[in-house]
């Protein structure tokens, strides 16, 4: 396999391609509108489906309309975006159709601006659309990262049937990394004998997410929670590093665990004994590892770009065994590694 | 020697209509375009290739009742649904059918661009001047005057503004390739209103780019009137404003069906 200097947008675009995406709808949007203009060129090239949408309310519903029909279907957004898909994504996972949705996060609230951002860990971790839905939510770190969780999210979308989301932000949408890639194949389709392929020789199919009677409802609900325990039993992923003399637990996803690993270097290097749990899972969030981890330090710093939002589900983990500090920077800021080293300072001490 | 009686069947359920009792107030003309359509399907022969999209409106469950591969979509994103289908699919006939809520408010966006983009599928839209389904309120082509739950003192152009014509504004972009208005308020309407439907599939499967038939329907339940008197205010009032004929109709459509 050649090693490839990318940008992680790019990355996102081939990783999807080798991964065997059938078709790709998506809608300019700063700092991702690169996927699109990558799949603009690519996705013809190879015969596949490519369409920039109306809007992402469009995107996301070809991306429905498309997946009803088996196809393996991707959209990729950024914050405002993703908040126009939550509708979509909500029918998609009630549907129980699989497909990925990329959110490239930025400063927000409202338009905000383009500059990378955690403000969206609530609304894709907790649902954020209407229902009981959950979709399982990939933190990639580094471009590279992005590639192996992108092709992993086609396949976990395959196997629950439901949406898988990749939450990024713009750093990593924007920055360029060597990435390695899988080998070019054409598209191969599972069997999917729920497909809207057109009803020869079998009775039709509907995709549907209307259950006017509620026992009915009720019953699909059941049958979606019993995915989502699944999914919590085999799914959680997250990376333990210089954690097993630590003092001090980072604990941070994405961009700010990236730098949080600068940050916890250095201090290494004073003597300061910090290491960083980063989940790679955020939904489902690894809630007992996290805990046990809590339970080997003494004090735990969060770090995030936001105002705060992962910083809730560490404290579901840690159930005030230990005292769990913040520490965030919004608006688009991206922290220095010096920033978040005199934080772990304050509490090393 | 006994002669037995030859039965010849004249009329029967169309095969792409499923034998399911519908839910349709008694005289809404839904009931007679989901069998216009049906029977469109069954004598072009691709009941197998055919996927419909049921819109959120009165026709809800209209995945109930085409013997077709159904979907439901998410409130006017039928068309962005469609896109995503055919893009993937292109051999597959598919279709959406809409009310005038779905297409001509919040959807409006998706019917625009899923038309100018020339994408290859199909819009039945039914315009019943009203939203049927919610209770009757106003819909964007409620006419001015018209009482409806939201209007309730009539709808006043100053405040409510005007219906929209979906049919002349659809026929305006270059994606679309077949855009009528037909209705089926007798017999002779009904048989013109099936040749559409059969054009817009046509059009469909030749690659020809989007087609639209809009449908001037009844609401005699929101509208407060017997089915009979229902049909006679159509005709009084709706035809006036939504006239019936054909809007856009592509060369290459026209030598697909030998018309002039």
């Amino acid at each position: 396999m050649a090693t490839k200097l990318m940008k992680g947008n790019e990355a996102i675009a081939e990783a999807a391609i080798r991964a065997g995406c059938e078709a790709y709808f998506g809608y300019p949007i700063t700092p991702q509108t690169e996927v699109l203009e990558y799949m603009a060129a690519r996705m013809p090239e190879l015969g596949r489906g490519f369409v920039q949408a109306e809007s992402e309310l469009g995107a996301i519903n070809m991306v429905y309309g498309a997946a009803a029909t088996g196809a393996r279907a991707m959209t990729t957004t950024s914050s405002p975006g993703f908040s126009l898909m939550q509708e979509g994504i909500s029918y998609i996972a009630c549907s129980e159709l699989p497909c990925v949705v990329v959110n490239i996060m930025r400063g927000g609230p409202g338009l905000g601006n383009i500059q990378p951002a955690q403000g969206d860990y609530f609304q894709m971790t907790k649902g954020g659309g209407h229902g009981d839905y959950s979709p399982i939510v990939l933190a990639p770190s580094t471009v590279q990262e992005t590639v192996d969780l992108i092709i992993l999210a086609f396949d976990l979308a395959d196997k629950y049937l439901q949406p898988t989301l990749v939450i990024a932000d713009g750093m990593l949408g924007q920055i360029m990394e060597p990435v390695e890639l899988p080998d070019l194949k054409p598209p191969v389709r599972p069997e999917r004998p729920w497909a809207l392929t057109g009803a020869k020789g079998r009775k039709k199919n509907i995709v549907n997410s209307l259950y006017l009677d509620p026992m009915k409802l009720e019953e699909v609900n059941l049958r979606l929670q019993k995915t989502y325990a699944e999914i919590r039993k085999n799914e959680i992923r997250y990376e333990e590093h210089l954690l097993d003399d630590a003092d001090v637990m980072v604990v941070a996803y994405g961009t700010s665990a990236r730098v949080a690993k600068t940050a916890i270097s250095k201090l290494r290097r004073q003597g300061i004994k910090v290491g960083l749990f980063r989940p790679i899972t955020v939904n489902p969030y690894p809630y007992d590892a996290l805990r046990q981890s809590a339970e080997k330090v003494k004090q735990i710093l969060v770090v995030e770009m936001s105002a705060g939002q992962m910083l809730e589900d560490v404290h579901l983990a840690v159930q005030g065994k230990r005292p769990v500090h913040f520490y965030g920077r919004m608006g688009g800021i991206v922290f220095l590694p010096e920033e978040i080293a005199d934080e772990i300072k304050k509490l090393a001490a | 020697m006994t002669e037995e009686k030859q039965e010849k069947i004249v009329f029967q359920r169309p095969k792409a209509l499923t034998n399911v009792v519908n839910h349709y107030c008694p005289g809404c003309f839904h009931g007679v375009i989901h069998r216009v359509i049906a029977e469109a399907i069954d004598e072009l022969g691709i009941q197998e290739i055919t996927v419909g999209i049921a819109p959120v409106g009165c026709s809800v469950l209209a995945y109930n009742y085409f013997e077709t591969d159904m979907a439901e979509a998410a409130h006017g994103r039928a068309p962005a649904m469609a896109t995503g289908m055919k893009r993937v699919h292109p051999e597959l006939v598919v279709f959406t059918y809409q009310g005038d809520g779905d297409l001509a408010a919040i959807g409006t966006n998706e019917l625009i661009h899923t038309a100018t983009r020339g994408e290859n599928v199909t819009t039945i839209f039914v315009n019943n001047a009203i939203y049927g389904m919610t209770g009757g309120q106003m819909a964007p082509t409620t006419l001015p005057g018209q009482v409806t739950t939201s209007t309730p003192h009539g709808r006043d152009t100053k405040m409510a503004g005007f219906p929209v014509r979906v049919a002349e504004l659809v026929s305006t972009l270059e994606g679309a390739a077949y855009v009528v208005r037909r209705s089926a308020y007798n017999p002779s309407e009904i048989r013109k209103l099936k040749s559409a439907v059969k054009t817009a599939f046509q059009t469909q499967m030749a690659g020809l780019g989007y087609s639209l038939v809009e449908v001037v329907s009844n609401c005699p339940t929101n509208w407060g009137m017997t089915p009979v008197e229902s049909i006679k205010w159509l005709q009084e009032n709706m035809v006036a404003y939504y006239p019936l004929g054909d809007f856009k109709i592509k060369d290459a459509v026209k030598e697909l069906t030998g018309k002039k």
